[in-house]
């Protein structure tokens, strides 16, 4: 059964578009309502207490804030703190916090709060999934109820970008333990109620203490069929889908005029992960053959064309990016010299492990056949995210894998000794230690350059594109995010235009 | 009759002994650590280790299984790694679409299937028999996610008489929650519906058959009353059997259609604990499924006493 409804989906999906031209469409109640459809449902809604993306994307910026945010450009802006001063020495952060600020069940926010928060996400028995967030920091103090002192270890140059996480909300001791199913923060939404299985619901803070919201209420609808997504917008069931989930049906929603589709750019650099240490991708010439093997024009084009190609571990849309597609320009003859100067002229067999995402078992297809072209014969094994965490990722019992590292400017997993890329490059450590110890911008974004260059000469992995965000929604609908810096949908600047 | 309930009163729970115990090893070797699919790609030593910890991970198998075997008891059920919320509420949530959903397909089912059947062998061979059975040849080879997919795009795309999908909830009035499952109904019953049929026809024929038919015949009773006092009463046990696999299938074997319409059902539910390592869950809902399954089939068990009088006199189970 699942294998026809593998085959069958396509086939279905595209009678239902084809025919779909007089859909009835379903007017809405009011025009300060909005519901966002979502393939995943947040297991919970606690930000500080899991990875999933979906949980900040329902939650972040619209129910949780931090002391800063980020915002659609990917820029740190004051949310909570509403300015800081940082001492010379890189060390001290004092953040001025912002006045008249409540919880949703009315508790006041003040500076113990950031302390309770910060310390939580440090503590010994923290479960927070991203913990080495914090790792720079030494103590966080209050001054008094409206200022904050943090004193870091060591520099850390992006330390006002990390504390703009969902992982570093700030959340009322009183309210932490149950906010996995009633989150209480101090956002411009309130949480109303969870239909499990269906949707979530938020409205307006009346007692908001920034800029008041257009939208009065937001569903988060859930829908994980693509077929089912598409016939939700059609239909108008819902309003938006973001981040919408399948590429080969953009076309045809592209043509109704109802709608607008957005092809935005996310964090998400997506990878031919490679095991550095296993034989034989443990040398540098084996790794630059599959480099030169790689055709990334063909695998995005595979994928539905959707995607920039990428030649380092970095995002094309930010000022730091130096482009190194050329690097290793597409060209199986020198892969093909250089397996052979590598000693292996006939090439060998390797494995390839695919998570579930398209991009991963469809580009693992193109991979495969692209690497067979220079006589590197890839078994290819399906796996589940479970599975891959544990073999993958945790335990590194891998050659090859795709996937899409979606956090934002994470290029500095490469300087850990633990990560399951197994690169142990001391030239590499040397400069991401300069560049936390670093404020300066200029030098930053030098410093970034060389790291890219670096990697990307070590062929470290197979660079491969930078996933696409294929947002689409009613075309009388403004103010939602066209690109994703962080995986958020941010409600603050949405509205109907009538 | 005492005898034959406390039989399978027994026999259900050495079956949910085996089926926990079995549940238990399967999912202790399964790949696939829980903690580190919450943490995620961030996951470090310490938080994985503290997280083990709180989800009661670092305890001994033993312990672990007695725990839950005392949960299961309890009626509690635990509480679900992934939503760390109780895992009866969140099968009792689910239950609320699955249970109404499964009887309302088996209602509908089995109202298109038993005429048609019945009316397909009375008219045995004739150009009505081969016209229904052609009808019923189609509604098997249609895969229901498919069929599905024509509804919505029919009642809920072109006409808007229904929602795309989703479930209102109980809670919005049992109208909007009745329409909702509505479509969904509809595409797992008409497949079954169609198996029904046949196995129906097929039954009624072979009873038709027997001696005691044609006894019947001879004692100067039409093809027609002969049909219904003799005949379809005696056909009900092998449909009766196909009811009751059906039931215990459309419980929580819809995932498929669940995702065409995207209900919250317990066909999701156990997918979604399967994917994310929710043990608990899984380890719950795997129990629950297999003491319905058994009870469904007590219950089959009970209807074939009902219909066939020499079933009760205590050889029946």
């Amino acid at each position: 059964m699942m294998r026809f409804w593998k085959t069958g989906l396509p086939v279905a999906a595209g009678v239902l578009l084809g025919a779909s031209q007089a859909w009835v469409s379903q007017a809405r109640a009011a025009n300060d309502s909005l519901t966002m459809g979502m393939i995943l449902e947040p297991p919970h809604l606690d930000p500080t207490a899991g990875a999933a993306a979906a949980i900040d994307e329902v939650v972040y910026a619209n129910v949780f804030e931090g002391l800063t945010r980020i915002d659609r450009n990917g820029e740190v802006l004051p949310a909570l703190a509403r300015s800081w001063d940082i001492s010379g020495d890189g060390l001290t952060y004092t953040f001025h916090l912002a006045d008249g600020v409540t919880f949703h069940d009315g508790a006041a926010f003040d500076a113990s709060d950031v302390v309770f928060s910060l310390h939580r996400a440090m503590a010994e028995d923290s479960v927070n999934a991203q913990k080495q967030i914090f790792g720079a920091i030494d103590k966080v103090e209050t001054l008094d109820a409206g200022t904050v002192v943090i004193t870091l270890k060591q520099p850390a140059g992006n330390l006002l970008f990390n504390l703009g996480w969902g992982d570093a909300v700030i959340v009322d001791p009183a309210s932490a333990e149950g906010n996995k199913q009633t989150p209480i923060g101090t956002g411009p939404f309130a949480f109303d109620r969870w239909v499990s299985g269906d949707r979530i619901e938020l409205s307006k803070n009346p007692n908001y203490w920034g800029q008041p919201m257009a939208l009065e209420t937001a569903t988060f609808k859930f829908i994980p069929d693509p077929a089912a997504a598409a016939a939700a917008i059609l239909s108008g069931g819902v309003d938006a889908f973001a981040n919408f989930p399948a590429a080969e049906l953009v076309p045809q929603l592209e043509a109704d005029p109802r709608l607008t589709v957005i092809i935005g750019s996310t964090e998400g650099e997506t990878i031919l992960s490679t095991n550095n240490a296993a034989e034989p991708f443990n040398d540098l010439r084996v790794r630059q053959a599959i480099a030169h093997a790689l055709d990334r024009r063909a695998i995005i084009d595979g994928l539905f064309g959707y995607g920039t190609p990428i030649g380092t571990h970095f995002a094309p849309h930010h000022p730091a990016y130096l482009d190194l597609v050329d690097l290793y320009e597409y060209d199986p003859r020198k892969a093909k010299a250089l397996l052979a100067e590598a000693g292996h002229p006939e090439g060998f067999k390797a494995t390839l492990r695919l998570p579930p995402p398209a991009y991963a078992r469809r580009g693992g297809e193109i991979v495969a056949a692209q690497l067979a072209e220079i006589g590197i014969e890839l078994e290819l094994i399906p796996v589940e995210w479970a599975q891959w965490l544990d073999q993958v990722f945790r335990n590194t019992d891998y050659d090859l894998t795709i996937v899409s590292h979606t956090e934002p400017f994470d290029i500095g997993i490469y300087g850990r000794d633990d990560y399951y890329f197994n690169y142990h490059g001391p030239a590499f450590k040397a400069l991401l230690a300069e560049l936390n110890e670093s404020t300066d911008q200029d030098k930053r974004y030098e410093l970034l350059g060389k790291m890219q260059r670096l990697i990307a000469e070590d062929a470290v992995n197979g660079y491969l594109f930078q996933l696409a965000k294929l947002g689409v929604w009613n075309k009388d609908l403004e103010g939602l995010w066209h690109n994703s810096p962080v995986q958020a949908n941010d409600l603050t600047g949405v509205y109907w235009k009538r | 009759m005492s005898v034959f309930l406390a039989k399978r009163a027994l026999a259900l729970v050495a079956t949910l002994l085996i089926a926990s115990l079995a549940i238990f090893l399967v999912l202790e070797v399964l790949p696939g650590d829980p903690a580190l699919i919450v943490l995620g790609t961030g996951a470090q030593d310490d938080t994985l280790a503290a997280l083990r910890r709180q989800m009661g991970l670092d305890r001994p198998m033993l312990e672990r299984y007695l725990v839950w075997i005392a949960d299961l008891l309890r009626g509690t059920l635990g509480e679900s790694y992934t939503y760390g919320r109780p895992v009866a509420d969140l099968i009792g949530e689910r239950v609320l679409v699955s249970l109404p959903l499964a009887v309302m397909a088996i209602l509908l089912s089995t109202a298109i299937a038993l005429p048609l059947g019945v009316a397909s062998a009375a008219r045995h061979g004739r150009l009505s028999d081969t016209a229904i059975m052609g009808f019923v040849q189609l509604g098997v080879a249609v895969p229901n996610f498919w069929f599905a997919m024509l509804l919505i795009l029919l009642f809920a795309v072109n006409l808007g008489w229904v929602p795309a999908g989703g479930f209102a909830g109980w809670e919005e009035g049992a109208g909007s929650a009745l329409l909702s499952l509505l479509l969904p109904a509809i595409a797992l019953a008409l497949p079954q519906a169609a198996i029904l049929a046949r196995v129906t026809r097929s039954s009624v024929l072979e009873v038709m058959r027997e001696d005691y038919v044609r006894t019947a015949r001879a004692k100067g009773l039409t093809r027609g009353q002969a049909l219904w006092r003799h005949g379809v009463r005696n056909a009900l046990i092998p449909v009766v059997t196909i009811m009751g696999l059906q039931f215990s299938f459309l419980l929580a074997g819809t995932i498929i259609i669940e995702n065409v319409f995207y209900l919250p059902g317990l066909g999701r539910l156990i997918f979604q604990a399967i994917a994310q390592r929710d043990l608990v869950v899984v380890k719950d809902l795997v129990v629950l499924l297999a003491a319905t399954v058994i009870l469904v089939n007590f219950l089959v068990d009970l209807s074939y006493a009902a219909l066939d009088p020499r079933l009760r006199l205590g050889n029946g189970g």
